[in-house]
């Protein structure tokens, strides 16, 4: 198979995954977009890895691993501390930080 | 045989993706996440990436998948409805995917590499193989090696405190002991 394959399959994947973390509105499934968009960008390393037949980008990809576990972890710290205060698992309720004297942008 | 191999893992993969984002049950959103990773470890093995994809079998769909089936037990993943206005922002979100497909797709398109279309260049003996990635790793490596060990210990310190029972924000009743002492 051709590198240019893999590379259009990840841009796929990527897309669903950017598209997909702006529709949801649960924290839970936003997380696991973002872990559709950091397999994308693996994906790519490894493709071009492959291409130079170059091992470093499979030491990037290993890394990017590392990070997306870390961010699991803490992403999830965050949501089971949110559910521990009984504050709604919702994103669109999470806006303590917006300003009030902006009206809301979604209605 | 490897043409087939790659569609049917990328069929799989773009499945698991869209069942990712189109499911309403988190829970069954995590199990598409689960074979979207299997079908993108057999893409990792077709790119002669062994380490990485046992790496992402064990780690990925064994440690993190586990973790978030946990949480969404635990946070009691309710079914969210999809398509419950949000308004303009969240209808936009399939154009804007569009959109910033056409724009990988343009920069794939015109980046110019000419070994995009072929199968790569010649590959070494051993490539991709734990002997040679935990070389790398202990020898030019090293240093990104320890900062991701260091950045490890303090994601799994940041989500014990993150995630610990606070007190003083309200009362918990059955956190404080009563049987004690009272007898």
């Amino acid at each position: 198979m051709d590198i240019v394959w893999y590379v259009a399959l990840s841009a796929v994947i990527f897309s669903i995954g950017a598209g997909g973390l702006l529709a949801r509105r649960s924290p839970l499934v936003m997380l696991l977009c973002l872990e559709l968009m950091l397999n994308a960008s693996n994906l790519a390393l490894i493709a071009f890895a492959r291409m130079w037949a170059n091992v470093d980008g499979q030491i990037f990809a290993l890394v990017v691993m590392v990070v997306a576990a870390c961010e699991v972890v803490v992403g999830l710290g965050i949501i089971v501390a949110l559910y521990r205060n009984r504050v709604a698992i919702d994103i669109d309720e999470l806006d303590s930080l917006r300003d009030p004297t902006e009206g809301a942008i979604s209605d | 045989m490897v043409p087939i191999l790659f569609f049917i893992a990328a069929f799989g993969a773009i499945g698991g993706a869209v069942g990712v984002v189109m499911l309403k049950n988190p829970f069954f959103s995590v199990l598409a996440l689960v074979g979207h990773l299997f079908s993108l470890a057999v893409l990792f093995l077709l790119l002669y990436a062994e380490f990485l994809a046992a790496a992402q079998l064990i780690v990925y769909a064994g440690a993190v998948m586990v973790l978030y089936v946990f949480v969404v037990s635990y946070v009691g993943g309710a079914d969210e409805p999809l398509d419950d206005g949000g308004g303009a922002p969240r209808a936009l979100a399939p154009i804007f995917g569009g959109a910033l497909l056409a724009v990988l797709a343009v920069a794939i398109g015109a980046s110019g590499l000419k070994a995009l279309d072929s199968e790569g260049a010649e590959l070494p003996a051993g490539f991709g193989e734990p002997a040679q990635i935990g070389d790398l790793l202990l020898t030019r490596f090293l240093l990104p090696f320890e900062i991701a060990s260091f950045l490890l210990t303090v994601a799994a310190v940041g989500a014990v405190i993150l995630a610990r029972r606070r007190r003083g924000l309200e009362p918990i009743a059955d956190e404080t002991p009563t049987d004690e002492g009272s007898s």
